[in-house]
């Protein structure tokens, strides 16, 4: 017996090996690099390696190819998601990089040192961060990219396991509220393996049902790349029991990322206990990478299947736009406000997915995008927002801070307008094409939930603003804290992207849209 | 001047003066004034240009311009106004000038910067002129949402007691309207043929059930704004709580955009599903005129009061506009803007009343009339006005809108008498309260109650006044640009007016 082989397009995918070595090289400089000149090296060669990524990626716009022997599929959708998943990251690594806002930046050196003890105060008081953080970063990056561009099931599973691992130990490694921060990452680890052994699971069924498929005379084995479960889905005489199954078992894991009800109950806890500039992270890249794979899963391997699913992933739609909707009401903290209205999000996403159409491919991705940028401002405003126990994330500590700070008010104000979905923020326009798409599809219902639940979903962003303007400053309202020049970067960032995709959306928009197209 | 790009520069204008007065020093607040006014001024004059240059023959929509915004879903920015819209842009530019003007104290007291709230009120006229400008329904919708922040602020941070409840209270209703017009807008753009144009769409058809859904989600986000019974109930507590130039504009203008929007979409792009809804409408519009003038009788807070009789107004306005006759319809659209001028004037005399007393609350006036002599001769002429007494601009309009009732549907005319009288009950019973009977003697010890209007405030009220007069004899220059765009809309609702009167009756009814 011979092994082929099997061929690489190494220009197409030399965003993802970049970043793989970007990843490898920041582990080589923890270990060789003196611990004075780590940071500074680490953030340069971080930000640099990203930047190069994605200046290799667009000299590859036009690839359109299937790769290393079906595994990897950079297509229109994969460069584009890509494309954004760096941008979003360069952005979280600006806010990561900070340390002008507190002595020796928002992480501390080791996560696992007990709450509590003389040496955990030690460190949390004084040492410098943790630099590993970059390197995990870095293999989180990769494992989004390989996600979104994933063409086979295994290959999928392996990207989720990359991308994952390296966000639980980030979780643990804020500098305030150690014991909060070690939950999340506990709590956060516990739900994602159990996700990743319902994906496993359902990759088996998958399996089983094109080996059934396949078992009619003269053909082959079965397969888990999607061309094979698509034609499978498309021709079987067997039993679809399994490839329901299947489907339903992987969109657990699928969902389980993209935050989405009923499995989205780690979420407000992970998102408060993360330091900020991870939870950024999580809340923009993760969002980009899960419904990145989760579209081309359903756009390309269950295409077949659409009938059969719509109604099941519909109800979960509505029902996480409710309770995203109707719990972020209730939030007295800043951090869980955000993240019930990312769960909220989430559902406004899978009603493009599920639009079915072209239209619902590119209205997607402009979300992701739209709000992956807006998302990342929002966190870096909550990360200057402290007093000396580090950011006061009570809501009732943000009364009157329109007073103290008119311009980051104002700002915050923007960031939540454009959360309400209020017109000239690119919030309105990424609502309007993932609606609109989801009319086209024939998914009214949809819609109809889509609009109710927006109504909700604005009162919380209000009650934000009205603590901000219309109260009087309290005792004990903390203070602004100047941004340094790296979470001024990444706020002026995220605010103009905000109101440029709101205002003149055109651009993006086509960009979506002419990309919107899968291979198989 | 025909290609000149009016409407473009018109809506823009407002917005640059926005930025600039928000960037002026807080330290000189005389100067942000000072600019905003003549700022507000310039655009005031651009307008009567604009009015100049417009044919009211011609075709229904002129100054068209159309630039390209968002080409994947066919967006523009297309401007173009008929005579309705012309003449609420007019309405604007004339009450931006006198608000900026009669505002001139208003956030002197709030302790917030001055600059900003001047800033605001160029927004608003940014915001409202484009609304009443767009021609893309897209564009409209935009303008139609953005126009809560501005307004949303205003009440919100320079507004009296209970500013917060009444400022969230308003975006949430406008919102909630917003929303659902949002689901019948991409509604409408996915069934029309993935297109905004105003044009276009009022050509196609469709199916009888999906234009009744749509224009479902149109009238609800129109009949909160306006608002309609009974979505009225933002209203008393935005207005009372609003400053008092805030509260003019908010009444004046910000709730004729609901009745525009109800003519310029609901009727022309969904006529069968006008003609079937019209008689819940005209319910609505009935109960509204009765119920909120009867709650204007009960109301102890002058700037509530003044609340309630607009949403009686709007009862008014809403029966002219779906009794579909040209007559009434020309009716209701000359309501809108008189009521614009009366209410503002209410609105501001009152606000004046109120500010020398430091209390809006009627038991704190009475026989003010005596210390004041010129501001209760004012407040009496603009009550007389808003109960529409012949000689008074609102006259001509709800005579207008009560014979073109008539003709179609004798039962809602005779019920919306009764409005009448029941106006002449709150107006009348209010300026007795305050300004008439025995002097209140602790109104003396208020000094600002001493003071009468200074020149200021008569500059104020003088042009309002003035065009009420004006108006209420002579209303020919607007009709004539109102009617053949009221002729049209009808028309495309289906429906001709009534055999015996028709043709000349607008002027015959006018003298």
């Amino acid at each position: 017996m011979t092994i082929k082989f099997p061929a690489f397009d190494y220009a197409a995918i030399a965003p993802i090996l970049i970043v793989f070595g970007l990843a490898a090289a920041g582990v080589l400089v923890e270990a060789f690099v003196p611990k004075r000149a780590r940071y500074l090296t680490q953030l340069v060669l971080t930000l640099g390696g990203l930047v190069a990524a994605l200046v290799v990626l667009v000299t590859q716009a036009d690839t359109r190819v299937v790769t290393a022997g079906q595994a990897i599929a950079i297509d229109g959708p994969a460069l584009f998601l890509q494309g954004s998943i760096i941008v979003l990251a360069i952005m979280a690594v600006l806010m990561i990089g900070e340390r002008a806002l507190e002595r020796g930046g928002p992480f501390v050196a080791q996560a696992a040192i007990t709450v509590g003890s003389e040496e955990d105060r030690r460190q949390a008081a004084r040492a410098d961060g943790a630099t590993e953080i970059y390197p995990l970063t870095s293999f989180a990056v990769v494992g989004m990219m390989l996600f979104v561009s994933a063409n086979d099931l295994l290959t999928m599973f392996i990207a989720l396991e990359v991308l994952s691992l390296p966000l639980y130990l980030m979780c643990a490694l804020a500098r305030r509220r150690r014991l909060v921060s070690q939950e999340a990452a506990l709590k956060y680890f516990m739900l994602g393996a159990y996700a990743s052994a319902f994906f496993l699971f359902g990759v088996a069924l998958v399996y089983g049902f094109t080996a059934q498929v396949q078992a009619t005379p003269g053909a082959h084995a079965g397969g888990v790349d999607f061309a094979t479960i698509h034609a499978a889905a498309a021709t079987s005489p067997a039993n679809r029991a399994l490839l329901f199954g299947g489907l339903a078992l992987i969109a657990v894991g699928l969902l389980f990322k993209a935050t989405a009800a009923p499995f989205h109950v780690w979420t407000p806890d992970v998102y408060q206990g993360a330091p900020t500039p991870v939870t950024g992270f999580m809340a923009a890249c993760t969002k980009v990478a899960a419904f990145g794979g989760l579209l081309r899963l359903l756009y390309v391997a269950f295409e077949g299947a659409r009938w059969d699913f719509t109604p099941v992933l519909g109800a979960i739609a509505i029902l996480t736009m409710l309770v995203g909707a109707v719990l972020s009401v209730t939030q007295t903290d800043l951090k869980r406000l955000l993240a019930y209205s990312s769960i909220a999000n989430a559902g406004y996403l899978l009603v493009g997915v599920l639009a079915g159409v072209r239209e619902g491919i590119s209205s997607t991705m402009f979300y992701l995008v739209a709000y992956g940028f807006t998302v990342i401002a929002a966190f870096a405003v909550v990360t200057l927002v402290r007093d000396a126990d580090g950011e006061a994330t009570h809501l009732s500590r943000w009364a009157g801070l329109g007073k103290r700070s008119p311009v980051f008010a104002g700002v915050f104000t923007f960031i939540l307008l454009a959360f309400a979905g209020i017109p000239l923020t690119s919030g309105f326009i990424s609502k309007f094409a993932v609606f609109g798409a989801a009319i086209d599809g024939g998914q009214t219902w949809l819609v109809i939930a889509g609009v109710i639940t927006s109504m909700i979903l604005a009162f919380p962003y209000l009650r934000v603003v009205v603590m901000m303007w219309l109260s009087e400053p309290g005792e004990s309202t903390p203070t602004i804290a100047v941004p340094g020049a790296l979470t001024a970067a990444a706020l002026v960032i995220g605010v103009a992207a905000t109101l440029v995709l709101g205002v003149a959306p055109a651009p993006l928009l086509n960009l979506s849209d002419t990309a919107a197209q899968f291979i198989r | 001047m025909q290609d000149f790009p009016y409407l473009t520069v018109l809506t823009g204008l407002p917005l640059l003066g926005a930025l600039v007065v928000w960037c002026l020093p807080k330290a000189r607040p005389e100067l942000a004034k000072i600019v905003a006014l003549a700022w507000s001024l310039v655009v005031f004059v651009l307008s009567v240009v604009m009015w100049i240059a417009f044919n009211p023959g011609g075709d229904r929509l002129q100054l068209r311009e159309s630039y390209q915004w968002i080409p994947t879903w066919d967006a523009r920015f297309t401007f173009a106004v008929d005579g309705i819209a012309l003449v609420m842009l007019l309405m604007v530019t004339v009450l931006v000038p006198i608000v900026i003007l009669a505002s001139w104290h208003d956030a002197d007291k709030s302790r917030r910067s001055i600059p900003t709230y001047f800033a605001l009120l160029l927004l608003l006229e940014f915001t409202m002129i484009g609304v009443f400008a767009a021609a893309d329904i897209f564009l409209f919708y935009v303008f139609f949402e953005v126009m809560l922040v501005p307004m949303y602020f205003l009440i919100g941070s320079f507004g009296g007691h209970q500013r917060q409840y009444a400022a969230v209270k308003f975006f949430l209703y406008s919102l909630v309207g917003g929303l659902f017009m949002l689901a019948a807008v991409i509604g409408l753009w996915v069934v029309g043929g993935h297109t905004f144009d105003w044009v276009a769409l009022t050509n196609s058809d469709f199916a009888t059930n999906t234009g009744r859904w749509l224009f479902l989600g149109f009238f609800v986000a129109f009949a909160i704004k306006a608002p309609f019974f009974p979505f009225h109930t933002w209203l008393p507590d935005a207005g009372g709580a609003a400053p008092a130039g805030a509260a003019a504009l908010l009444v004046g203008v910000l709730d004729k955009v609901g009745t525009f929007g109800i003519l310029r979409y609901c009727l022309p792009l969904f006529p069968e599903a006008s003609r079937w809804f019209a008689p819940w409408a005209i319910a609505l519009a009935l109960i509204g005129i009765i119920y909120a003038a009867l709650l204007a009788i009960g109301q102890n807070d002058l700037k509530r009061l003044v609340s309630y009789t607009s949403i009686a107004h709007f009862g008014f306005i809403g029966v002219g506009i779906f009794a579909f006759t040209t007559q009434a319809g020309t009716g209701a659209v000359l309501y809108m803007l008189n009521h614009g001028l009366a209410t503002g004037l209410l609105f501001l005399v009152v606000g004046m009343l109120v500010a020398r007393r430091n209390s809006a609350n009627i038991r704190d006036f009475g026989g003010a009339g005596k210390l004041v002599p010129v501001l209760a001769g004012v407040l009496f002429f603009a009550g007389l006005a808003s109960l529409a007494l012949p000689g008074t601009a609102p006259f001509v309009s709800e005579f207008l809108v009560l014979i073109g009732t008539f003709t179609v549907n004798k039962p809602v005319a005779v019920i919306a008498t009764v409005g009448i009288i029941l106006a002449a009950a709150y107006v009348l019973w209010m300026i007795q309260r305050t300004m008439q009977g025995n002097l209140n003697p602790t109104l003396v010890d208020e000094p600002a109650m001493r003071r009468d209007l200074n020149l200021r405030e008569k500059l104020v009220v003088a042009p309002l006044i003035l065009l009420i007069l004006f108006l209420g004899f002579y209303p020919k220059p607007v009709t004539d640009v109102i009617n053949p765009a009221v002729q049209a809309t009808v028309q495309d609702v289906g429906k001709s007016d009534p055999a015996p009167i028709s043709g000349t009756t607008t002027e015959a009814a006018v003298k």
